[in-house]
């Protein structure tokens, strides 16, 4: 195995572009080292991505925000700004792991070890975030819920990164909520995470809802049909309520160790529901 | 194997080593470098009795590669004590009684260090969740808790 | 007056035992200096790795270590073939004895594998990285067979066989067939019959627990180093440094006097550092290769292959008068004990209903092997897995006599003179007591709100003495050295020097405790069974005996005296009276100075076995609430009064009734042994075993109950185990009062409990 640390995107792409073995991205290697030691991934290059100050950095751009793909957990949760903007991103990267984790874990990583239980997933995708790509052919960009094809799977072609991950612009009434289901409080992998954004308006009409939907399935999914319910209504509870229940019904879950299939599609609802209500407070008190 | 020439500042001093690429923090501080004080008990992340400072932050070492401290400020355990003078967490766990075995101790005292260093008057309920990620098997947390807020309390002044 | 006032001078107040002094390892174990077994490091030291099996069953037909052996850095390779086989021989080994032929088939596959993880072959290297890839290189081939893991299908006719030398033992007529059931032990006490036609009220339920893991944050590990004049040393972390030399001894063919086992200090054991596994392993790699081996468990290793405790399935029933007495008690347990013989069914059988005074009793077990690794014991081995059916039946018999808990137990209460069914009859005991500590305290009366419940559960574990060395050196200066033979795992230096400082009238700090490698001290049993501060600490105190009575000699000697006329008195020798001569006090200070020329050194050394241990009970109640859309459990309070006899360091005490209770709440709630349908663990790490983390956690509260053990000078009890007892029931108990439907089977995991609650709607 090589390590190498390039201080360029353009070197990073160059180097995993050369490579004709293995290669892996490292960011805050809290899934690729534990992976390496697991004997599950046995790569040749090991690309250091932390160097490269355009994926370290959180600006504001365009009414929006642009977060760099190497930003920590940590650091979004310590960005005032970032975080009174996006409360429910920043509940996902928080549960992720320790805080020792959050100290090294990146968003980018997050995302694209493609697991789909990924905590700052559902809220990505319910926040609309949109990715940049940058590759050997330049650079592209891909809705966040498009990234992931199954575990493990992403949509990268070789040699290419997520560089930084845009937050868009919203009304002034309008807020974010992540929550998750685990059997412990914290240190857990989801068994349900839903995340919930809303956008009100003045008179407290839902003008524009997400919501995104993680472990129910083989990567996280945008349910439209959730957001549809909420759309148009006075975020009542009849519209949670039949909210939740669309969350439910786009749940496709296995068995696994982790929880039951049944188990999994009633949690996911009650989650939706609670996760609404809590997006829809916080906007209200924007 | 080829190995990699690192130069970082290990409690203080200037350090070099010679490391393999697989190889973690943790690997090289305890295997290379004899600073036993952190301790391994998952390699995985989950346990968090690694746990050292890189850089002003905590981090569990098992998942940080050898390589990767080049240039880095790295804390350990064995580094808390001013000279004579054990750190306010060390005698508040002492006093306590906050460790039974203390295999789970120089990871807990370090995330602790980092909990006071930005929030030195914290909730039992934060200090509960800042160590969420340092098991103990032995005392129930209960005194643990106990001895991090004292100590807090202590180095506030009071 | 109980025989411990009565070893005591009259009136004489304690000056060490109480207080809560700085433990005398405390710096190092914050400092980092601190020892642990995978900390020492040795010039030219190999590291050896593990090759495990990945099946759960299969014949074992060849091992082909060739590759591996051929490999730049490899020194040694080791398979079944480097280990002698043994006779079929049981060993003592703390509270699960063993049998040495296999202790031989666990520490490296024989014939079969027989669970997923077992030791095939193992490698020592230059490096761990060539190590890992040397294991690679070993083709082994299975022959893959039908297996069996839960202990009710191992039971079944047509069950996969794991051993065909296996016929059952405690059946008359001896059977024909091989069995999975290698042993049924009973326990009766009257006629359980005519009990139960006594009975106008009877419960009866059957419960399930899972396999669980002790836990211990740090794993397996040890240094082995054999020399080529025949004599080898073994560093380990271990709770018995001088069983280890008696298994590594007798695997490895070695005399017990060429091996000598230095232990390190100890990341948590609660049992599971009773036994070998890597240790003749690294020792036979050293022979092999004359270098140094350190072999290190990974965590997956450590799931995979050391001791969990069973899981069992119980039929528990009560039949009692409509006023509250318990008139029958039956128990039916069935036990995993791994894929060898020797699951706690004998404590599990003895302690199910010693709690209560009662008439008729009868408790069967069943020793059930299965393609799990061997288990281990686990604080109160067996106590707390029939504890959980024992105690939840408890709850719902008081709950159908409308009866409140504590006091349904209180009238059934065993107490000094009740005949257990297991045989003896009590001295005091502390059930009642700790049933009024709970009732009493205030966590007992707080209101509960919505879907919150409250639970109450007993528990009781025998405690044990065992054998025990300790030597006692007066150092030149007056200070003095202790040597004990139980490593330290939570105080226990802190509570030997303050029962030491006690005796001899001097100040804990000024006695330093050392624990002994095997070649300085005589044999001393594991630290197991809540002894050490019993055992070892009564041992202590008679060694600081004899300490001053030569002392006292000494004195007697300068002042030209009889030996009986001298007394000892705060850390002096005194002339007895007036009559004996009016000379000035001499300090344990002079006399040590002028040891050289009264005699020569002084020291007190006492190796003996120590009996007269005093059973542990404990009561807890647990609050909780439970959210109703998810099944989750979130606890609340926690109140653990249980007996100590006598608390030497209250601290330590209230942190092993803290700790015990946190296992047993992640017992209740989450840990488990999960297996794939190939047999496969598929959760070998802390992210899916899920032990308690803090943020899980309210503070634990403690009760400390003090009946003296008659048959300690201090009265001390031993009090490292009975507090896992009742979490289990306590917390099933109070689950049930906040959902109104009782759960019957381990863990209470949010979809079981969610499902309780549905079906209930």
């Amino acid at each position: 195995m090589r390590y190498e640390a390039p201080e360029s995107l353009d070197a990073a792409i160059a180097l995993l572009n050369e490579e004709s073995g293995t290669a892996r991205v490292l960011a805050g290697g809290t899934d690729l080292i534990v992976q390496i030691r697991a004997d599950m991934v046995d790569p040749d290059l090991v690309v250091d991505i932390k160097k490269i100050d355009e994926m370290r950095t959180i600006s504001e751009e365009n009414g929006g925000w642009r977060v760099g793909a190497a930003v920590t957990g940590a650091e979004m949760n310590e960005h005032a700004a970032f975080k009174a903007a996006w409360p429910g991103v920043c509940e996902g990267t928080d549960l992720i792991g320790s805080t020792q984790i959050q100290s090294r874990a990146t968003i980018g990583g997050n995302l694209c070890n493609a697991s789909p239980a990924a905590d700052s997933v559902p809220a990505m995708i319910a926040a609309g975030v949109t990715l940049t790509i940058a590759g050997p052919n330049g650079r592209r960009e891909l809705a966040v819920e498009d990234l992931n094809q199954a575990p493990g799977k992403t949509a990268l072609e070789k040699a290419e990164i997520v560089v930084s991950f845009a937050f868009p612009a919203r009304g002034a009434v309008a807020s974010d909520a992540y929550l998750r289901l685990t059997p412990r409080t914290e240190m857990d992998i989801a068994v349900v995470g839903v995340g919930v954004s809303l956008e009100l308006d003045g008179d407290g009409t839902c003008r524009a809802a997400r919501v995104g939907l993680g472990a129910v399935a083989i990567k996280a999914l945008l349910v439209d049909e959730a957001a549809q319910a909420l759309i148009g209504t006075k975020v009542d509870a009849a519209a949670i309520d039949a909210m939740a229940a669309a969350t439910s019904a786009a749940a496709k879950p296995i068995d696994d160790k982790r929880g039951t299939k049944e188990y999994r599609i009633k949690i996911a609802g009650v989650l939706a529901k609670r996760a609404a209500g809590i997006a829809l407070e916080r906007a209200r008190q924007n | 194997m080829a190995k990699y020439h690192i130069t970082a500042e290990i409690n203080g001093d200037e350090t070099e080593y010679l490391c393999e690429p697989e190889q973690t923090l943790l690997d090289v501080l305890r295997d290379e470098l004899n600073y036993t004080g952190t301790k391994e008990g998952c390699g995985s992340g989950d346990c968090g009795a690694c746990t050292v400072m890189m850089n002003g932050r905590h981090v569990c070492s098992c998942l940080v590669l050898g390589a990767e401290a080049n240039g880095a400020k790295i804390e350990t355990v064995e580094g808390m004590a001013d000279g004579d003078n054990l750190h306010p967490l060390q005698e508040k766990f002492i006093e306590h009684a906050a460790l039974q075995c203390g295999i789970c101790t120089p990871g807990i005292l370090v995330a602790s260090k980092a909990l006071l260093e930005r929030n030195p008057d914290p909730t039992e309920t934060e200090v509960r969740y800042w160590l969420a990620g340092n098991l103990c098997r032995c005392t129930g947390y209960d005194k643990i808790i106990r001895a991090v807020m004292d100590a807090a309390s202590e180095m506030r002044g009071n | 007056m109980s025989i411990a006032e009565a070893d005591r001078p009259e009136g004489k107040v304690f000056k060490q035992i109480g207080k809560r002094i700085k433990r005398p390892d405390g710096v190092d174990k914050v400092t980092g200096r601190a020892r642990y077994g995978a900390d020492l490091n040795l010039s030219g030291m190999l590291h050896g790795a593990t090759l495990r099996s990945p099946h759960a069953h299969a014949v074992l037909i060849s091992i082909d270590t060739s590759k591996a052996e051929a490999m730049t850095g490899v020194k040694a390779v080791v398979t079944r073939d480097d280990f002698a086989e043994q006779p079929d021989e049981m060993a003592a080994a703390g509270e699960l004895p063993v049998n040495y032929m296999h202790v031989v088939r666990n520490v490296m596959a024989r014939e079969k594998v027989l669970y997923d993880g077992h030791p095939v072959a193992a490698v020592a290297a230059t490096s761990m990285s060539i190590a890992r890839k040397a294991l690679k290189l070993i083709e082994v081939k299975y022959e893959v067979l039908p297996h069996v893991i839960e202990p009710d299908e191992a039971m079944k006719d047509d069950a996969p066989i794991l051993d065909e030398t296996l016929f059952t033992d405690g059946v008359d007529p001896k059977p024909t067939k091989p069995s999975n059931v290698s042993k049924i032990v009973k326990i009766k006490k009257g006629d359980i019959e005519a009990g139960f036609e006594q009975a106008e009220v009877i419960v009866e339920r059957t419960y399930h627990t899972k396999p669980v893991h002790q836990g211990y944050i740090e794993p397996q590990a040890c240094v082995a180093s054999y020399s080529e004049d025949g004599s080898g040393e073994l560093w380990v972390t271990t709770q018995g440094p001088f069983m280890y030399r008696s298994f590594t001894a007798r695997l490895c063919g070695m005399d017990v006097s060429k091996l000598k086992v230095t232990p390190s200090e100890m990341g948590g054991g609660f049992g599971g550092k009773n036994n070998v596994y890597g240790e003749p392993v690294a020792m036979v790699l050293s022979r092999k290769s004359n270098r140094p081996v350190k072999m290190v468990m990974n965590r997956g290793e450590v799931f995979r292959a050391t001791g969990p405790t069973s899981g069992g399935h119980m039929t528990v029933k009560l039949g009692a008068t409509k006023d509250g007495r318990i008139t029958a008690a039956k128990a039916d347990l069935a036990f995993q004990a791994g894929a060898f013989p020797g699951a706690p069914i004998g404590p599990a059988t003895m302690t199910a209903f010693a709690c209560y005074d009662l008439e008729n009793v009868l408790a069967t077990g069943y020793d059930v092997i299965s393609n799990r690794p061997k288990v281990a014991a686990y604080r109160a081995p067996g106590a707390q897995v029939i504890a959980f059916a024992v105690e939840s039946a408890m709850d719902e018999l008081a709950k159908k006599l409308e009866i409140e808990p504590i006091d349904l137990r209180m009238q059934n209460a065993a107490k000094e003179g009740t005949k257990a069914a297991y045989g003896p009859v009590f001295g005091p005991i502390g059930m009642e007591e700790t049933l009024q500590a709970v009732k009493d305290h205030p966590n007992y009366n707080v209101p509960l709100g919505p879907n919150q419940g409250r639970g109450v559960a007993s528990g009781f574990w025998f405690n044990i003495g065992g054998e025990t060395s300790v030597t006692m050196n007066l150092n030149e200066d007056g200070t003095v050295a202790l040597l004990v033979g139980n490593p330290d795992i939570g105080g226990s230096r802190a509570s030997m020097s303050m029962m030491a400082a006690e005796e001899l009238g001097i100040e804990a700090e000024d006695v330093r405790v050392s624990i002994a490698d095997t070649g300085s001290l005589g044999f001393n049993f594991l630290s197991a069974g809540s002894r050490t501060t019993f055992a070892v600490g009564k041992t202590t105190i008679n060694a600081a005996r004899e300490v001053i009575k030569e002392m006292k000699a000494r004195a007697a000697k300068i002042w030209d005296i009889p030996e009986d006329a001298v007394v000892w008195e705060d850390g002096h020798a005194r002339p007895a009276s007036t009559n004996a001569g009016d000379f000035e006090p001499l300090s344990i200070v002079e006399i040590a100075k002028k040891a050289s020329t009264t005699g020569g050194p002084i020291s007190g050394h006492i190796q003996t076995n120590v009996t007269g241990a005093g059973p542990s009970l404990a009561t807890e109640a647990v609050d909780v609430e439970v959210d109703p859309e998810t099944g989750q459990v979130k606890i609340l309070r926690v109140t653990v009064a249980q007996d100590a006899g006598k608390a030497i360091h209250p601290s330590y005490v209230e942190g092993q009734f803290q700790g015990a209770a946190v296992q047993g709440i992640g017992w209740a709630l989450n840990e488990e042994y999960i297996y794939d349908d190939k047999g496969r663990l598929e959760n070998p790490n802390f992210l899916d075993y899920r032990i308690p983390v803090a943020s899980d956690l309210p503070m634990i509260d403690t009760v400390i109950v003090e009946v003296p053990n008659p048959n300690h000078p201090y009265g001390v009890r031993g009090i490292g185990e009975t507090s896992i007892v009742p979490v289990m029931a306590a917390v099933n108990n109070a689950i049930e009062n906040a959902i109104g439907v009782r759960l019957s089977d381990l863990p209470m995991s949010p979809p079981k409990v969610l499902k309780a609650i549905e079906e209930n709607s």
